[in-house]
């Protein structure tokens, strides 16, 4: 593959990581999600800003990174998950969420923008990331393994091929965004 | 061109579909899906490090995620500038410490808000690794390559979060 090559230059990764960054936390900035009411709003359900920025990106990526696939151009990279590990996470990560206000790409952007208790967030980050690092060889003996899920993807778990479901989702995107405008969210 | 770049806001559905083209970049040019919250455990080794090397790298997690500045880190210092760009063009960057919304219900102390985040943040971080991602890993990056755990994820983080600020603020839809 042509990529093999840039894909493992790591000098040019680190570079392509900053560019990729910055256009990132441009768009998260220019988006509003940067912002701790807009965040708290979305949690509040009564500012959607969030979901739409997330789905559309979605929506974009998925069909994207699904056609290259096709065309042999990329590889997935997703993990599998587990009750123990994913619901149990998710739902720490979502209390966090709540109280900090900011998520990990989010509060690095808020901190851009000058959000000073974003950036005590960060630290609180990398604090829970390193507490989490030290529990991890117990953790992974127990309750990450606990209730592996049956399948890594949507399409695998269903038994449908790639495409349709892309396809499916796709629509399912479009309708609930679109019903969004239509009431007036 | 510089006056779209200068506007306070744009689109979501724009912000979101450039955030979309941008996943196929990084899968492309990177052969990595756009994620943040590994940096923090990179960043949390690197320190560990610094103080006993021999201990940090003897842990099993850090073999796994090797504490070093790398792709993903840099992921992460990118976001700030691009937001402080962006920021900047509008002529909308604030020094702040309270926000507002917060200021409103839990009162202007700044070491209220401070301890708060603080305390957010650890949750924030442990759940992240715990889950195996965050907003972006498993929100953006995972959930469009379809992976069953990136939205059950995504999910989850929504339960917990809806729960959690309407124990904070009320649940405004009821």
């Amino acid at each position: 593959m042509a990529f093999e090559q840039l894909r493992s230059d790591k000098r040019t990764q680190v570079v392509l990581g900053l560019l990729f960054g910055i256009v990132f936390g441009f768009l998260l900035q220019k988006g509003g999600v940067t912002a701790y009411g807009v965040i708290i709003g979305q949690l509040l359900l009564t500012d959607h800003t969030v979901i739409k920025v997330m789905l559309s990106a979605v929506l974009v990526g998925m069909i994207g990174v699904y056609t290259m696939k096709a065309f042999g151009l990329v590889r997935l990279h997703y993990q599998e998950g587990s009750v123990g590990a994913t619901v149990i996470g998710g739902l720490i990560f979502g209390a966090g969420f709540a109280i900090l206000g900011y998520c990990p790409g989010t509060a690095a952007g808020a901190v851009g923008a000058g959000a000073l208790d974003a950036l005590v967030g960060m630290v609180g980050i990398a604090l829970g990331a390193g507490a989490f690092a030290h529990l991890y060889p117990r953790l992974e003996r127990g309750i990450l393994r606990s209730g592996a899920f049956p399948a890594g993807t949507i399409p695998e778990l269903l038994g449908v091929r790639p495409g349709i479901v892309v396809v499916v989702v796709a629509l399912l995107i479009t309708g609930f965004l679109y019903l969004l405008e239509v009431l007036g969210f | 061109m510089i006056a779209w770049l200068m506007m306070a806001s744009w689109s979501p559905y724009i912000v979101g579909a450039g955030i979309g083209v941008l996943t196929w970049l990084t899968f492309l040019l990177s052969d990595r899906p756009l994620g943040c919250s590994t940096a923090y455990a990179k960043t949390a080794g690197m320190v560990e490090s610094a103080i006993s090397r021999k201990n940090t790298e003897a842990m099993p997690y850090y073999r796994k995620v090797p504490p070093a500045i790398d792709w993903q880190w840099m992921i992460i210092i990118g976001i700030l500038i691009g937001a402080f760009l962006s920021a900047s063009l509008s002529g909308s960057f604030t020094v702040l410490v309270v926000p507002p919304v917060f200021a409103a219900v839990f009162g202007t102390d700044p070491g209220v808000r401070l301890l708060t985040a603080l305390l957010g943040g650890i949750l924030m971080g442990m759940g992240a690794r715990w889950a195996g991602g965050c907003t972006s890993g498993h929100g953006i990056s995972g959930t469009l390559q379809l992976s069953l755990a990136s939205w059950v994820a995504a999910g989850c983080f929504f339960i917990g979060g809806i729960l959690v600020a309407g124990l904070m603020y009320g649940f405004a839809f009821l």
